[in-house]
Parts: structure tokens; sequence; C-alpha cells
């Protein structure tokens, strides 16, 4: 594998883990405040189309931006009212919201654009556009760190450096404030939490909307950054490698920031190569595709260092009486 | 403690549900600018009007049994089995490898080897989820998604590097041999109207009959009185003996067995062939069955018959108005799940009080 190729692979590595790690992070704060969510899938899915079909149709991505994290903050309160006040059952709440977005995207995405469920490409300013990095022209000629600057590093859409910046603020707000500490600790213990006088209620409810809104971001930048517009379907299970990439970074910001580029590295040499000479041994491709799965699998049987979810994690609270 | 009457608990509850989800629903069409009204309509006519519906609405009903019960006998157990989709394309594997593999005479000896093999391989695919939650304490709802997802990059490997007809672009198996083949509604049922294209086969008593077994198992035998009590409270059923390991080995292992019955009739019975995604959702259609029939087989029969007429209609509908695309068969589908699952007890406790206030009334 030569220079050219390794750093084509590096930069979409970095390309395709920025959904994935910004879904990461919105499980992370909704799974740490004991509410689990299998519905990241949706959400994401939810904001790729409205953003895509709110900058087709404004030709502006931020009013897009804005319209995807409005569809999948709007899923993530309905999760909330389903898990949170209604005290359902999270992980059937989480499949509905998962049809409910693959059903309504395609239904609405017809009845508006007549596309057989896409819509239009989107093109100049209903994107975002890559940006390079100031000194990358400067820097490039230097061997080695150069093009790896100039070609993974820099020249990336806003979204992607938002998404890297959200793995220390996540850090920061969940083990730095006072709110990330009772947020951690009403997915561990609500009980206490409930005793020291500060609202469960409230808390999840705003673990689970700031979930939505980085599930809008992961959608939005599917949609208006990486490809150019939105196709049915088009998230493609990449929610559930999030919650793979969760598991495996055992609910922890900047171990999900090595999950989701390995994943995102998994993906990007699936798409580069259709087999893989290792060791002598073909890899077919679809192994690689499985993998992010398999090693998940793994992870949690324990083999491999234990994942240990929040305790309280899948119940709803109930004050005793 | 009793709160309402049993009638209300299965029969008005998800009665309630059911019309919200579907009040929903025709707020959406409405809100797609289409007439709710006349989209029944074209659904209930193309579904249920005609012979030809009939032959479709019940084929799919044949699979939403399958799988409806493969979730419903997981739930006895408290264990959410949200890998259907994955153990009814092995068993499709399974089913595929029985047809494929000995030149059968005639159906009726095809039938239950593929029953067997449908219900092995599906019930392996469980079998790893089931004994990690078992053994290790691994959450068997992820564990299932991802087993799906395996699944699924599994037979497109098998299908495009070793099932596929030498030669061939298309990614699928032979066609099975004759002998292999089910005799379809039109073969037994002609005197009832059914054409030569209806899908149904006899697949459908082989679900009926699954219906029974699980009846039977889940209450009239010692096993489902295990599975029950183990659902109910893990630490009574170990107090009293129950081996915690055994039983969630033995329902997973149904359970996906039931999903693997599936491709009896997808594979065996309509395609005759494997093919990429011989399952097409029905393994989460299953959820919002089971939820809908309550984890009994009756009531699983009942809601697989709406979601199989659903699903024709569906299809129906997106024949005559366009403007309504199959994808609203999905969106109800989800409603479904969301009312009578994730929002029951948003019609349970308003009920759950009216009643309790009545019987305050008159005591």
């Amino acid at each position: 594998m030569d220079m050219a190729t390794l750093i084509q692979l590096l930069d979409s590595t970095l390309r395709l883990a920025t959904p994935l790690l910004f879904a990461c992070l919105a499980g992370l704060f909704s799974e740490r405040a004991g509410v689990f969510d299998i519905g990241l899938e949706g959400k994401m899915l939810a904001a790729a189309f409205f953003s895509a079909a709110f900058a087709a149709m404004t030709g502006n991505v931020w009013l897009g931006l804005l319209a995807g994290i409005a569809a999948s903050v709007a899923l993530a309160a309905l999760h909330g009212l389903a898990s949170i006040t209604f005290k359902g059952n999270q992980l059937i709440s989480g499949v509905a919201i998962n049809f409910l977005a693959a059903g309504l995207t395609a239904l609405i995405g017809q009845t508006w654009f007549g596309l057989g469920g896409r819509t239009p490409s989107l093109e100049g300013a209903a994107r975002f556009q890559d940006i390079t990095l100031p000194l990358a022209g400067l820097l490039e000629p230097v061997p080695f760190v150069g093009p790896l600057y100039a070609n993974v590093i820099s020249g990336h859409t806003i979204l992607v450096y938002v998404g890297l910046l959200t793995v220390p603020l996540t850090w920061y707000i969940l083990f730095r404030t006072r709110f990330g500490l009772r947020l951690r600790a009403v997915g561990e213990n609500p009980g206490a939490v409930d005793t020291a006088g500060v609202s469960v209620i409230g808390l999840r409810y705003s673990a689970v909307l700031i979930c939505g809104l980085l599930c809008g971001l992961a959608g939005a930048y599917l949609a208006t950054g990486l490809s150019a517009g939105f196709v049915k379907d088009m998230s493609a299970g990449r929610g559930f490698i999030a919650l793979a990439a969760l598991i495996f970074a055992k609910w922890r910001p900047w171990y999900a920031l090595s999950a989701c580029l390995l994943f995102g590295l998994l993906e990007a040499l699936g798409n580069r190569f259709q087999s893989l000479e290792v060791l002598g041994v073909t890899v077919p491709t679809q192994f690689m595709q499985a993998l992010p799965y398999i090693l998940t699998v793994v992870i949690l049987a324990g083999f491999v260092g234990k994942a240990v979810p929040p305790r309280a994690g899948g119940q709803a609270y109930v004050k005793e009486r | 403690m009793e709160t309402m009457p049993r009638w209300a608990d299965i029969v008005l509850i998800p009665l309630i549900n059911l019309t919200l989800a579907l009040l929903v629903s025709a707020l959406v069409i409405a809100l797609i600018g289409e007439n709710p009204v006349a989209a029944l309509g074209v659904m209930v006519r193309g579904a249920v009007g005609s012979a030809y519906g009939w032959g479709y609405t019940l084929f799919y009903a044949t699979n939403f049994i399958f799988t409806g019960l493969a979730v419903a006998v997981a739930f006895h157990a408290r264990l959410f089995n949200i890998g259907g989709e994955g153990q009814a394309a092995l068993g499709g594997l399974g089913v595929a490898i029985v047809c494929l593999s000995v030149p059968w005479p005639h159906w009726s000896l095809a039938l239950p080897a593929a029953v067997v093999g449908g219900a092995v391989f599906g019930a392996a695919w469980a079998a790893i989820p089931a004994w990690l939650q078992a053994t290790r304490g691994s959450h068997i709802v992820i564990t299932t998604i991802m087993f799906n997802f395996i699944a699924s990059a599994l037979l497109v490997y098998l299908l495009v590097n070793v099932l596929k007809v030498p030669g061939s672009m298309a990614p699928e198996t032979p066609r099975f041999a004759e002998g292999a083949r089910l005799p379809t509604a039109h073969e037994w049922g002609a005197w009832m109207g059914f054409g030569r294209s209806a899908p149904l086969n006899v697949a459908f008593f082989v679900a009926l009959a699954c219906c029974a077994g699980v009846y039977v198992l889940i209450w009239k035998t010692r096993l489902g009185y295990e599975i029950r009590a183990f659902g109910q409270s893990e630490p009574a059923a170990r107090y009293a003996g129950i081996r915690p390991v055994r039983i969630v080995m033995i329902a997973m292992l149904i359970s996906g067995g039931l999903a693997g019955l599936m491709a009896v009739n997808a594979v065996q019975g309509e395609a005759e062939r494997l093919v990429i995604d011989s399952v097409q959702g029905a393994g989460f259609v299953g959820i919002a069955v089971a939820l809908m029939g309550r984890s009994h087989p009756l009531g699983v029969l009942l809601a697989a018959l709406l979601f199989g007429a659903l699903y024709q209609g569906g299809a129906e509908l997106e024949f005559e108005i366009p403007a309504i695309s199959r994808e609203m068969i999905v969106v109800i589908q989800a409603l479904v799940i969301l009312f009578t699952g994730a929002l029951d007890n948003m019609v349970r406790a308003p009920v759950e009080a009216l009643f309790i206030k009545r019987r305050k009334g008159t005591a």
C-alpha cells in the first residue's frame, strides 16, 4: 500500500467515522442517564431526510441543519415521553422510532419531491463544503507530516471538526460539571439523586434531548456533508454501528472516539477493497462489514474486557410511595 | 391486586391502542393530502375483498405468525428477541440446503425435512446470543441486533460466493427441484377461488399447528410453566429450583426455531430459491405482532392476520393511490408498536383509574 492510498484511506476513515461519532456520543448521554436508546438509527435517518429536504428547498444548508436537528429532537422527545413519562419499555420505543423514521422519511420524501424517496441533489450553499485549514498548502511539501495534515486533517466539512470537538466537550460535561455528575448518577442510582432533591425526570429528559441534538448532527452530516442529498434508508445501520461503538467504548467519550475511528476505518477498507489479503488469507468484504458487530459481541461476552452498562439503564424510575 | 377485569386487559386496551395507532395513521395520510377514508377502503378491499387478496394476506400472515410466535415465546421468559430477522434468514439457509441437497420425490417428505432444517438453523443462530445472555449476562437485545447484521453479511457472502448458480449474475441459489415444491392454495383451495398467482401454500397449516403447539407448550406443560415463572420473577424461579441457564437457552432455541420456520413459507413455499433478503422485515413485524397479541398464540394469530391484511392492503394502496407509497405500511407498523408497546401506560393508567372509580362507586 503506497502513501497516497494510505492517505485516502485515512481521509475517508475520518469522514465515515464522523456520523458514527455524533450518534455514539448521542447514545452516550442517553444511556449514561439510564435511558437505553436503540432508536439512534431512526433519529439519524429522520435528521438526514429533513436536513436534505430543507437544504434543497431553501438552498441554505444551515436551515437544513436546523430542520434536521428539530426532527431528531422531536423523535427524542417522543422517546422521552414513552420511556420516562409513561414508563414504557425503552427498547420497544426505540424499535418503534426506527420504523417511524424509516416509513415517514420515504413517505414524505415521495410526497414532497416525487423522486422515489430521494431528495434533489444538493449543490453549492445547500451542502456543507470542505474547508481547508490554515497552512495546509504551505505545509504540504513537508515529508510525511505535510500530506497527512493537508489531506487527512484538513479538507473536511465543518461538521467533522465539530464532531471531533464534541468528544472533549462531552468528557468535560459528563466528568467535570455538576450537571454531568448528576446525569451519571441518574443512570446508576436514580433513587439517590431523587433523595438529594434533584429531578430524575428533568435530568433524563435533558439527556434524551441532548441525544436528539447529536443524532440530528449525525444525520445532517450524512445527507449534507458526506453525500449530497437524501436517499431512502441512507443511514444503513450506522445507528446500530454507533450503538456497537458505544458498547465497545464502555460508555466513555475518548474510547468512543477510538471505537468510531476503528469502525470508520473498517468501513473505509470495505469500500476501498473488494477483498483483502491478510497473512495469505483472503478476507471477503462482507466479513469487514460484519466485523464491528462481531467485535461488539466479543466485547459484550466479556472475553476481552467486560463492558458493564450503567446500572439503572433500561428501567423507568418509579418513586417509592 | 386486580385493578380491572380481565376482558379490559386483553381486549379493551389493545383495541384502544390499535384505534389510536390507526387514527394517527389516518392523520398522516390526511397530512400528505390524501383522503384517509378512501385509503382505508382501498386497503380493506385489496386485502380481504377478493380471493386474490386473501391469497396474499394469508401468505404474509403465515410469515408473521412464525415471527410473532418467536417473539412471544421469548417474551414469556422476559427475553426480548429482536433477532427474528437474522434467525429467519438463517432458517432460509437451512431450508435451502435441505431442498437442494436431496432430490425430493414428493413435497410431503420435503416439508418435514425443511421444517427441521429451518428450525435447526434458526435455533442455532439464536443459540449464541442465548448462551451469552445465560452465562455471561450479555444483553440479549444488543447481541441479537448484532447477529441480525452478521447474518445479513453472512448470507450475502454465501449467496455471492458459494450458493450462486455458476455463471449467473444474480446472487441466488438454483431453483428448488419440483419434488420440494409446496402445494399452493390454487391446488388445494381452488374451490375457494384461489388463483394460480396466490403465494399462499401449505406452510400456512404449519403455522397454525405452531400456534397450537406454542399454546400447549406455554400453558399445558411443565416446561412452559417454568418459562413463565422465570419470566415473572427470576429470583422466585431460581428459589423454586428452576435453572435460569436452561430456561434462557430453551426459550431462545424455541424462539429462534420458530423464526427460522418462516423460511418454509417464504423460501420453500413462495420464492422456491434462496434470494438475498428473503425475510424482508418480517422478523421485525413479529415484534409488533407479539405485542399486539399480548404474547398469546391466539392473539398472535389475529394480529398476524391484521398485519398480513395491512401488507397486502398497503401494496394495493400504492397501486391505486400512487401518492401513498408502500412505506405507509411501515409507518402504521411503527405506530402500532409505539401505541401497543411503548405508550401502553398512557392508555392503561386512565382506564385503570376509571375502573377503580367505578368499583368504588358501586361498592
